[in-house]
């Protein structure tokens, strides 16, 4: 295994893929708060999602979840449910998606990183995933259902290929917090309401403490996400975190107008970017 | 059978969301409790009896037996209880656990409609409130179901995503408890979803298998030679089999719903088509595509109209405990009629698929043997859908 980069560190004698790659989560938190949107890939086309992605890219985000679709998203809302269906309807595969972020790695150097489920990842062979992953310049995974106590499902696959498994808090992760922040990697995802993906009017949950304890158990960098909307909601947010993640809304774009939802989607970003880096 | 992570073999786990680890992990703690907990067994006790009508009959199936004129046939007369079906055992069980945690409201998904009635009329009993997740193409098929939630004061959220049916129901209620944990406890009414679940489901179900071993020593002196029951997700299955899996002389045979066939895209049977996965909550066998897409599976009955298999299950298939065998609409309808027309009992179409394959198993077994088939709940609710089956054009 000379060519993998264990338990995060970083030798020297590794190659030179594998440093760029356990560095390029860590950078998307260089530049103050981070920007992190969330696209379905597929919907409606794979050749939307490249140009929606590059459209982020160019309008400052700085890191980008790549939602590969499931056909039972348990932990998805409304609005992310329904662009899976679409993604899935249109005929996208996980293999399809690879080839979408080798297209997309030749010019976007910024961390990608991809959510989506457990069978997604199992079914493929978990192995192959992650190492196709690495191939192919994957920086991270999330998976909504993988809590702390199932993370050895994946991490060894994750960890021999120099992937960050991301870990989540939820509101609801009283008493765990410590345990999760110590072992996280990447950066943590700080899930700001209950329920289901989806925006909100208000978010009510407690982050500065949450934040606070994560500080006092890790160095990395955490990123608010759930609910969040408006430029407004995620600079708030971002007071008390190093970032912020949104989903349904950027998908509601592209629900919206479609293979003509890129430039919408850049706008979007650019709203949000700026009101997080003003 | 599970270990302290809940795992049967390399099945089950806790694959959900962190937002509902801390409410798994005080379900557990509370179960723990609660089961060595004297007074709640009483109080269980009572209610199963007094208010459930338990122990169901072990029924003697003379003329059945005489038709078939093989091993005699024994009838668990689950359908017999209270709601006419199997699903009340666990659902008492689980209410009054919830309500000893100071839980206020159940929710509840619904194949048939069957768990979501018993759910509905525990939270009536016991004073709670109680919503149900039920796919819209079911509230369909069990229109009457629906009706019967509402009238027990119940709200039932018809759900459109998906398949619109168990799996959407499954989905859905899992979404809603992590809207909503603080005074909700979510009622799963299979041995499926993450743990602590399926034990706890198992656990409450176990009943109908240590009445069966008491009832067959009182009345044949010995064990079945084989329990056959039906499988969706698998709570009356393993129900049957739990007390009776350490006597190795008994076989247990589960029956999944083969829909049109096993070798069609229109089939339910898990077992015989899935292959293993990750999915609501747990590590099992699931019917998926060869990206992990899970399939939008079929079945004449709503009850086993389900994707995966509780990990119990697929850990008995493992190591080859019980058999799991697939019967087809055709054969259950056949074995529907069957059994009204020959016992004078219209089971509910879920457990005719136990009734079908008892058909097939009887005749090749000696006078000197005996069969259980777990009779999971009553057909009414199934006439009308049995009747378009057969071309008549009656509704609800």
């Amino acid at each position: 295994m000379s060519n993998t980069c264990e338990n995060n560190v970083i030798n020297a004698s590794e190659n030179a893929s594998c440093k760029t790659k356990a560095n390029r989560i860590a950078s998307a938190f260089d530049h103050g708060k981070a920007f992190i949107p969330f696209i379905t890939c597929g919907d409606p086309d794979l050749a939307t999602t490249a140009k929606a992605v590059r459209e982020a890219v160019r309008n400052g985000a700085d890191l980008v979840e790549l939602g590969i679709p499931f056909s039972d998203p348990t932990a998805e809302g409304p609005v992310i449910q329904e662009a899976n269906v679409r993604a899935l309807q249109g005929g996208v595969t996980t293999d399809k998606i690879f080839d979408l972020v080798r297209d997309l790695r030749k010019d976007v150097t910024i961390p990608l990183v991809f959510m989506t489920y457990a069978n997604v990842v199992f079914s493929y062979g978990t192995d192959r995933f992650l190492q196709t992953c690495s191939e192919i310049g994957i920086d991270g995974l999330i998976l909504p259902d993988i809590p702390f106590e199932e993370r050895e499902e994946f991490l060894p696959a994750c960890r021999k290929y120099g992937v960050k498994l991301i870990s989540l808090i939820a509101p609801t992760s009283a008493g765990r917090i410590a345990m999760i922040a110590k072992e996280a990697e990447g950066f943590l995802y700080i899930v700001s309401s209950l329920g289901v993906t989806g925006a909100r009017n208000e978010i009510r949950t407690d982050l500065e403490s949450i934040v606070k304890e994560v500080r006092a158990n890790t160095d990395i960098p955490c990123a608010v996400g759930f609910g969040i909307s408006r430029p407004e909601q995620a600079a708030k947010c971002a007071e008390v975190s190093d970032g912020a993640i949104v989903g349904s809304a950027i998908v509601r774009i592209i629900a919206e107008y479609g293979t003509e939802a890129p430039e919408k989607v850049g706008e979007f970003v650019h709203s949000m970017v700026s009101a997080l880096r003003p | 059978m599970s270990n302290p992570n809940g795992r049967f073999g390399i099945h089950g786990g806790q694959y959900i969301p962190e937002t509902l680890m801390n409410a798994v992990i005080e379900l557990e703690e509370a179960y723990n409790k609660y089961k060595v907990d004297l007074e709640f067994q009483r109080e269980l006790a009572e209610l199963l009896e007094e208010y459930g009508g338990r122990p169901s009959r072990l029924y003697y199936a003379k003329k059945m037996t005489e038709d078939l004129g093989g091993a005699k046939i024994y009838l668990k007369r689950e359908d017999l209880n209270h709601t006419g079906a199997h699903k009340i055992n666990n659902v008492l069980g689980q209410a009054l656990l919830a309500k000893k945690m100071g839980k206020t409201r159940l929710i509840a998904e619904t194949g048939a409609g069957q768990h979501g009635v018993a759910t509905a009329t525990a939270a009536a009993l016991l004073g709670m409130e109680c919503v149900v997740f039920m796919g819209e193409e079911d509230t369909i098929r069990q229109a009457l179901n629906v009706y019967r939630m509402r009238l027990l004061g119940a709200e039932v959220i018809p759900v459109k995503t998906g398949t619109a049916t168990l799996k959407d129901a499954v989905s859905e209620a899992m979404r809603e408890w992590t809207n909503r944990i603080s005074d909700t406890h979510y009622c799963l009414g299979s041995v499926m979803g993450p743990h602590p679940f399926p034990t706890i489901v198992r656990d409450f179900q176990a009943v109908i298998s240590k009445e069966i071993k008491e009832q067959m020593l009182a009345k044949e002196g010995r064990l079945p030679d084989a329990v056959i029951a039906c499988v969706g997700g698998g709570s009356n299955a393993i129900g049957s089999f739990y007390n009776f899996i350490e006597d190795k002389s008994v076989r247990l045979i589960g029956c999944e719903a083969a829909g049109r066939g096993i070798d069609t895209w229109e089939t339910a049977a898990t077992i015989s088509t899935g292959k293993l996965g990750i999915f609501h909550g747990m590590k099992s066998y699931f019917c998926q595509d060869e990206y992990g897409q899970i399939a939008p599976v079929y079945s004449i009955s709503a009850g086993l109209d389900y994707p995966g298999v509780g990990p119990e299950h697929a850990y008995l298939h493992d190591i080859g405990r019980a058999e799991y065998v697939a019967i087809t609409d055709e054969e259950a309808v056949e074995a529907f009629e069957y059994l009204a027309r020959t016992e004078g009992i219209i089971p509910a179409i879920e457990s005719a698929h136990a009734v079908a394959y008892a058909l097939k198993l009887a005749p090749t077994m000696g006078k000197d043997k005996c069969i259980v088939v777990t009779i999971s709940g009553r057909g009414d609710k199934d006439c009308a859908a049995i009747a378009r089956y057969r071309g008549e054009d009656i509704h609800e």
